[in-house]
């Protein structure tokens, strides 16, 4: 095993003793995602059989893999308020003088993050099999790698923000604003195939549209797709660029 | 261990660029216990977080355990420990699991972490403190942890942030004992910061005083005290002063006589070896001396006398990003 790794899953598991010992945390990421499913998904089913334009597939198939892509983004957004607690307790700096690699620092956390996210993908998809989800296994599994990706791109990204601001109270307000215009471009709640034309082009230069396409293909088990070859790039790409941006902010000196 | 070359740091600030460290020359020997004394602003822990390779120093060379600091940065983290002034450890972490993983991140595997944490938490009178979660420790426990965290991989040097702030006067004590044993059972050597004088006299080997970014003076405590003005050795006398002072003032170490109410006070470059001669002067001369007392200048005298103005006045305005 080579020294990064090594060094990374020392702090994986330091990280993941923390949170297991305060698991209310992941019970309480969980419960926005399941009052979406329980009130919001019923209003779909007869939406989805009679809106033209609406995607092909089952209401449950093209919403579910909506709010796990909307647990991806948002279960991993807020990921920075906690480095900037351990920042401010002296724990970030404690670590930075010991010889670990910067990358190990930063990803150590980030595959924290990203289990503790796949543990609430799975209950939420578990959870909706009840409200009538037809599951296809396979694309299930891809959506679940999917998801991953999108854990490390904005846990990534929320610990750039948090070591860069250095404060909460900058770092709430510009999640905030980030959050919305990419909550609604991205066809999460309702499909961008609704979209007028003008809407639709600008959903198109947002990358989550494509992942949550490519997720909402292998839920119903279209792994030809091309929507869903997109989809993976798109989420591969984000998690590529916002581990480089992370990794170099945790290495910067004043960082 | 340390030799540093114009070692200096400008932050960028709204209101302008702030020269907090202006260029700083000196050397650390290994074995010593070296203190940065300075007011709160004056650029002390600049300068140490530069050592320990957080801050990039904006001019200037360092050498650091015998690695180059811009270079190899990774080699210095190698072979030092860093204590920060604020504490270093997670709240709900339990101290146990705290060094352990301290230990791990420098490569150490884990029995070997695990047997160093139980040794280091004993050392430091932390011993069955194991489990308990950090947050539950006392300020003095917490500070020891700290320091153990700084300890846990057995660095050659160690730089310590302010160490007993904010600690009672007994787990201060007790603290320095423990600093004390780190170069006299480790053979560690200690690179600390500190605005306390009584800490910096009773701690260390040598002192380099700072002040608005530059070294001022750099001694022994007792070198540095002496270099100011000398001991004062006041004589209570039976007679007349002002005949003992001219008898005194005619003796060969003495550089100044001044009679007071009831007695004599002689300036001399070193009262405990002088006092003695005195007496004997003014005994011979039949002059009865009542009773004598030695005065040693403080180093808070050694500050006014460099920088002008009293170490305890606090400089106003620390310097950004948190390095007072």
């Amino acid at each position: 095993m080579t020294r990064p790794i090594r060094e990374a899953l020392v702090v994986f598991g330091y990280q993941l003793r923390l949170i297991l010992r305060e698991p209310v945390w992941v019970v309480i990421g969980l419960i926005q995602p399941l009052i979406y499913l329980a009130l919001f998904g019923p209003l779909l089913e007869p939406i989805a059989k009679a809106t033209p334009g609406f995607p092909p597939g089952d209401a449950w198939q093209v919403f579910v893999p909506g709010l796990l892509i909307q647990l991806g983004i948002f279960g991993s957004m807020f990921v920075g308020f906690g480095l900037l607690g351990e920042m401010r307790a002296g724990v970030v700096e404690r670590m930075r003088v010991s010889p670990a690699s910067r990358f190990a620092l930063l990803f150590g956390r980030v595959m924290r993050d990203t289990l503790v996210l796949l543990v609430q993908a799975v209950v939420l998809t578990l959870v909706a099999l009840a409200f009538g989800l037809e599951l296809v296994p396979g694309g299930a599994l891809i959506t679940l790698g999917i998801v991953a990706l999108l854990g490390v791109a904005l846990s990534s990204l929320s610990y750039t923000a948090a070591l860069r601001l250095k404060s909460e109270d900058a770092l709430a307000p510009l999640l905030n604003m980030v959050s919305v215009p990419v909550l609604l471009l991205s066809g999460i709640l309702l499909p961008m195939t609704l979209a007028p034309h003008w809407l639709y082009s600008l959903s198109r230069a947002n990358p989550f549209s494509h992942v949550v396409e490519g997720a909402r293909a292998a839920f119903r088990g279209d792994f030809g797709a091309t929507s869903l070859a997109a989809g993976l790039v798109a989420a591969a790409f984000l998690a590529a660029v916002s581990l480089w941006l992370a990794t170099r902010t945790f290495a910067r000196e004043s960082a | 261990m340390i030799t540093t070359r114009g070692l200096a740091r400008t932050f960028k600030t709204r209101a302008g660029l702030v020269e907090a460290v202006r260029g700083v020359d000196f050397e650390v020997a290994a074995g010593e216990i070296v203190g940065f004394l300075g007011p709160n602003g004056a650029g002390k822990t600049t300068t140490q977080r530069m050592l320990a390779t957080l801050l990039a120093p904006t001019a200037g060379e360092a050498t650091v355990a015998g690695a180059d600091l811009r270079r190899e940065p990774r080699r210095v983290r190698e072979r030092i420990g860093y204590v920060a002034q604020g504490g270093m450890t997670n709240p709900t972490a339990l101290v146990a699991e705290e060094l352990v993983m301290q230990a791990r991140l420098f490569g150490i595997p884990r029995p070997d972490a695990e047997a160093r944490a139980r040794r280091l938490l004993a050392e430091l009178d932390l011993a069955g403190l194991d489990a308990r979660p950090v947050k539950t420790l006392s300020g003095g426990q917490r500070r020891r942890l700290d320091i153990a965290l700084g300890l846990v991989h057995g660095p050659p040097l160690v730089f310590l942030d302010e160490p007993s702030t904010g600690l009672d006067p007994h787990s201060r004590a007790n603290l320095w004992g423990h600093i004390r044993g780190l170069r006299d059972r480790d053979g560690a050597t200690v690179f600390l910061t500190t605005h306390y004088l009584d800490e910096a006299d009773a701690l260390c080997d040598r002192i380099l005083v700072i002040d608005h970014g530059r070294v001022v003076a750099e001694g022994s405590p007792e070198a540095l005290k002496r270099r100011v003005s000398g001991d004062v050795v006041t004589l209570a006398l039976d007679g007349d002063p002002a005949a003992a002072a001219a008898l005194l003032a005619a003796q060969p170490n003495v550089r100044a006589v001044q009679p007071v109410d009831g007695g004599v006070r002689v300036t001399v470059e070193r009262g405990d070896a002088e006092a003695i001669a005195l007496m004997r002067v003014l005994d011979g001369a039949g002059v009865r001396v009542a009773s004598l007392s030695v005065a040693r200048p403080s180093l808070d005298d050694v500050f006014l006398t460099m920088t002008g103005r009293s170490l305890r006045d606090d400089a106003p305005a620390a310097a950004p990003g948190g390095a007072p």
